[in-house]
């Protein structure tokens, strides 16, 4: 009787065991009980401020797998410091790669860094998701059909500020001030470009800054000079605090539209001073957790939930957590699309098979699509006005990808 | 005219900052003789401190003493644990063993503090001065307030008590300092704390300004090199020149010289460094050594 | 030295030579590509070492030759589809001319204002990249493409650049010990620990010094020229001040005034960081300076150095006997 079961057995085992290490041998980075997802992030070095995305995420992973997993498996994340430095990042990558074997890429963060190992992903043909920068070359499935940004992209932002400038302020005198690296040249593109023709006239000042900068004041003082009455701000949350101050307090009153990466109440309006933020303009895709409008929110209390019980060194004013949050349940949901087939180029189809996706952490009305020609996630954006209190949603949702 | 003035009272207001961050590195540089590269960390940690007391409910003033205190007795105890045992060692050693404080003490704080941007108070009203046309805040007329009072307590520390005559005994002339009953490597200790002490007050009134995080003093650092080198690395009230200088320099080269502009203002403190040790390399105020061969 | 121990300093390197150029069929490509990290860090340590360690000019601006040189690689292989091979020659020339140029003004400047102006360069460098965007692709930088193995030979492009860079680095130390063991090495050394008493006796330290430091940059802008090629990337904030800090760390660890030195800072410089990662996931870098300050306080002559003086020691006791007085 014993022989007889243990044959049995050994007759379902065996053909099992065989078939998956046939499936593990076409899928890297996936066995039965698990799938490995890598990731670089910054943290340390100049930009580590965003290293808690990076956490944010593991944090969330954490979650899953403790509700379960996705159809029976765990994710198995491994993040590196690239310390926001090429070398280091191609280093770290090739490591994820070549040696632990990862399923896919996500959210690896920079520019610069993800330009870097750009040729390499697809090469290599690893997917390369949800990219965590605003810069505009990732949506490029032509020639490169392994990489996937995520956010709606600067350039995208700043057509749609050019666009009201151009429909309600039509005697504005644009005056500039932008950071001096990738992030800030895409949004000054995205303005240029908006505003086509008319850009060399309306126009009438830019300045630039470097992260290392101590303060802005010199640049604003110039700003307000050159008599502009508009005043695109792009800045990092640190200098956007002392743009919006600096200006109050020299009594300079533009149309002052401020990009969306410092558009955090806590953070920026607060410190700069509420009143002093009246009237500033941005366009937003998340919702902001800063702003009392979302106090009772049912996205907000459970990404609250989840920060308190995963993450609870994380900030709760800090946007960065919620961002990692909406990236980490996307990648989620393309794995659970997956069901069983977890190849690579599963994975990538499933990724670009994102149908009106709702998360709710998105602004209403936003959803989440991605198609073989469309590889940018998120598209829409609002614009928003601060009335002292909150910021108060007007205009229609810009679809980024209805042009 | 207005802007020049409005460009002049900006400068004025950060190179206040790089005056107080090169004032710690010049007195660092009198008593020890050495750069200390982690002056910077050291200063970003003593906020951080102070943050932390702020935060437990601590009034201001009652913070910054502490911190003050807390800072000394810190770099007293780094020089004595941590720098003594390469005393004796190639100058580069030491530096070596600088460098590994700065990344011990950035690395602590971010992990300790995480890297997300404070805000840290100022004790000065938030509200603008204005003069005419020109405007400017109180905090940064503070700073700079705060730092002559610093630099005022260093002179007549160091002109008129023993202490102060024993330490510079000590850096200039250690043997013979030492045959005169000065306890040398107890000066060298003392130096380090008063340094340490100087760079938490730059750091407590660089925060209001520059918001704390680990990584904020990194960018000031060369402002402050290039202040204390216009200065003079000999002289403390030239690095407090150097740097309201520098910060004055920057602002009007951005603004009047076009094909600069903001975009390569690092570049405008190189050339200052540069142009300024290649003519007069004591600096403006500072004295020449002259060196037995 | 004894004829005796001479085949013996002969023998070593050649063995690890050997060792060298068989590891490339043995190891995965993500290891090669950091051991030919290894090797372009070691030129670069190679240039600084000879600047520093030998002439004693403390630069803190290394970064700013290695990222001159990894530009003028990438210009030419983005612009003008140079071949990569004939990219690293001009980088050199093209360092080596700055480095003296640079070294000119720097005659007036010792120590620790050296320091000071070297870092400043270093520090100023990327804004100065990010301007010239036309040339230097701005803050996007150039993406290149790795370098394939020519003629028909069958390697893997990861094998073919650990070739490149080994018999790169192996040229550099023979070109290096060459220049170092002469007339020039003497001058260096002399300029180094007595320059008043140098120019005493002849040595003309201005033309020494402006050429030590060009030399130095020639060797460092090589090897920033091979790690365009070897990363297929270049962009400002690769050269940050931090990477001209790494290289100092980089020699004091490795041993001063020592060729074979600068291979084990380079293997510090590259693993270290990865192995205080792997450590502490908190706090890695904090992990970083405690070895720093560990190797400073049982070895500040760096490794190099602390074997030099244990074999020297050794030496000394196994030849003297008590009856002689011991060592001269």
């Amino acid at each position: 009787m014993r022989f007889r079961t243990v044959a049995r057995l050994l007759a379902v085992a065996l053909p099992l065991a065989l078939v998956s290490a046939a499936v593990a041998a076409d899928t890297p980075g996936v066995t039965a009980t698990e799938i490995k997802i890598g990731n670089t992030n910054p943290y340390s070095g100049p930009a580590s401020a965003y290293g808690t995305i990076g956490k944010a995420i593991g944090a969330y992973f954490k979650k899953v797998n403790d509700e379960g997993g996705i159809n029976g498996r765990k994710i198995n994340y491994i993040s590196y410091d690239d310390a926001y430095s090429p070398p280091k990042a191609v280093e770290m990558v090739r490591k994820l790669v070549e040696q632990d074997q990862v399923a896919a890429l996500f959210q690896t963060l920079g520019t610069p860094t993800n330009s870097a190992i750009h040729k390499y992903v697809n090469q290599q043909k690893v997917p390369h998701l949800f990219v965590a920068t605003g810069a505009t070359k990732w949506n490029d499935p032509q020639h490169f059909p392994w990489t996937m940004g995520f956010q709606p992209n600067y350039q995208t932002e700043g057509r749609i500020y050019a666009q009201y400038i151009l429909k309600n302020l039509p005697d504005a005198k644009i005056g500039i001030l932008y950071q001096n690296d990738d992030y800030g040249k895409d949004y000054r593109k995205g303005l240029h470009d908006g505003l086509g023709e008319a850009a060399k006239k309306l126009i009438v000042m830019e300045q630039t800054y470097e992260v290392t900068d101590p303060t802005i004041d010199s640049q604003i003082v110039n700003l307000k000079n050159s008599g502009a009455n508009v005043f695109f701000n792009v800045t990092i949350p640190k200098f956007a605090v002392q743009a919006i101050k600096k200006s109050h307090d020299i009594g300079w009153k533009p149309t002052h539209f401020l990009n969306n990466v410092s558009s955090s109440l806590g953070t920026v309006l607060k410190p700069a001073g509420l009143d002093a933020s009246k009237g500033l303009i941005t366009a937003l895709y998340q919702k902001e957790i800063t702003d009392p409008q979302w106090k009772n929110d049912k996205g907000y209390l459970d990404w609250v939930a989840f920060m308190k019980k995963y993450y609870p060194e994380g900030a709760l004013d800090d946007q960065s957590n919620a961002y990692g949050y909406l990236a980490a349940q996307t990648l989620v949901q393309v794995l659970k699309q997956c069901g069983n087939d977890l190849s690579r180029e599963n994975i990538m189809k499933q990724a670009a098979n994102l149908k009106n996706f709702e998360l709710a952490l998105l602004l209403p009305g936003m959803k989440v699509n991605t198609s073989p020609t469309d590889f940018a996630p998120i598209e829409q954006e609002q614009l928003a006005k601060f009335d002292g209190e909150r910021w108060v949603l007007f205009g229609e949702v810009y679809d980024a990808s209805k042009k | 005219m207005d802007i020049f003035l409005q460009q002049v009272v900006s400068g004025l207001a950060t190179g206040g900052i790089y005056a107080s961050l090169a004032l710690a590195l010049v007195m660092i540089y009198q008593a020890t003789d050495v750069v200390n590269f982690a002056q910077g960390e050291m200063a970003m940690f003593s906020t951080y401190l102070a943050w932390s007391m702020l935060n437990a409910g601590l009034p201001y003033w009652v913070a910054f003493t502490a911190t003050l205190a807390i800072a000394f007795v810190g770099g007293l105890l780094i020089e004595r644990i941590v720098i003594r045992p390469v005393e004796n060692a190639p100058v580069l050693a030491v530096v070596i063993v600088c460098i590994g404080l700065l990344v011990i003490l950035n690395s602590v704080a971010g992990w300790i503090y995480s890297y997300i941007q404070k805000p840290f108070p100022s004790p000065f009203p938030g509200t603008p001065i204005r003069f005419g046309n020109v405007v400017f805040g109180a905090h940064d007329l503070g700073a700079i307030g705060i730092t002559l009072v610093v630099l005022l307590f260093l002179y007549v520390f160091f002109r008129y008590t023993t202490l102060g005559l024993a330490m510079r005994a000590a850096a200039q002339n250690p043997v013979s300092s030492r045959l005169c009953g000065v306890r040398v490597g107890w000066m060298l200790a003392i130096g380090w704390g008063l340094a340490a002490l100087v760079g938490a007050v730059a750091g407590m009134m660089v925060a209001p300004i520059v918001f704390l995080d680990p990584n904020m003093m990194a960018g000031i650092l060369i402002y402050a090199f290039a202040s204390a080198t216009l200065g003079g690395f000999t002289s403390p009230g030239g690095a407090v020149v150097g740097g309201l200088l520098v910060g004055v320099i920057e602002n009007l080269v951005g603004t009047y010289v076009r094909f600069i502009g903001t975009e390569l203002k690092l570049t405008v403190a190189l050339a200052i460094i540069i142009i300024v040790l290649v003519v007069k390399p004591s600096g403006l105020f500072g004295r020449v050594v002259v060196r037995r061969v | 030295m004894t004829p005796r121990s001479r085949p013996l300093t002969l023998a070593l390197p050649l063995v690890t030579l050997a060792v060298a150029a068989l590891l490339p069929f043995v190891l995965s490509n993500f290891r090669l590509f950091q051991f030919t990290q290894v090797f372009i860090y070691a030129i670069a340590l190679l240039g600084l070492n000879i600047l520093t360690g030998y002439n004693g000019q403390i630069s803190l601006g290394h970064g700013a030759f290695y990222a001159l040189g990894a530009y003028t690689s990438g210009i030419m292989m983005d612009r003008w589809n140079a071949p990569f091979l004939t990219t690293l020659p001009v980088a050199g020339a093209v360092c080596l001319g700055a480095g003296f140029l640079f070294g000119i003004p720097a005659l007036r400047l010792e120590g620790l204002y050296l320091a000071l102006a070297t870092f400043s360069l270093a520090l100023a460098v990327p804004q100065i990249l990010k301007y010239f965007e036309h040339w230097t692709g701005g803050s996007q930088g150039l993406v290149l493409s790795k370098p394939e193995a020519p003629f028909r030979l069958t390697l893997s492009p990861d094998q073919w650049l650990y070739f490149v860079a080994l018999a790169t680095l192996v040229l550099s130390m023979i070109l290096a010990w060459n220049l170092l063991r002469g007339r020039t090495g003497r001058a260096l050394i002399a300029i180094r620990d007595h320059h008043i008493a140098a120019e005493a006796m002849g040595v003309n330290s201005a033309l020494y010094k402006s050429l030590a430091f060009g030399v130095s940059a020639g060797f460092t802008g090589v090897a920033g020229g091979l790690s365009a090629g070897a990363i297929a990337f270049v962009a400002p904030d690769a050269f940050n001040v931090f990477l001209s800090v790494t290289f100092l760390v980089g020699i004091v660890i490795g041993g001063l005034a020592s060729i074979a030195g600068v291979v084990w800072g380079a293997l510090f410089i590259q693993f270290v960081p990865n192995w205080a990662q792997d450590i502490s996931k908190a706090a890695p870098w904090a992990i970083y300076g405690v070895f720093l300050i560990v190797f400073m306080y049982t070895m500040p002559r760096g490794i190099a150095g602390t074997i030099r003086t244990v074999w020297a020691r050794r030496r000394v006791n196994v030849r003297s006997s008590p009856a002689k007085g011991g060592p001269p």
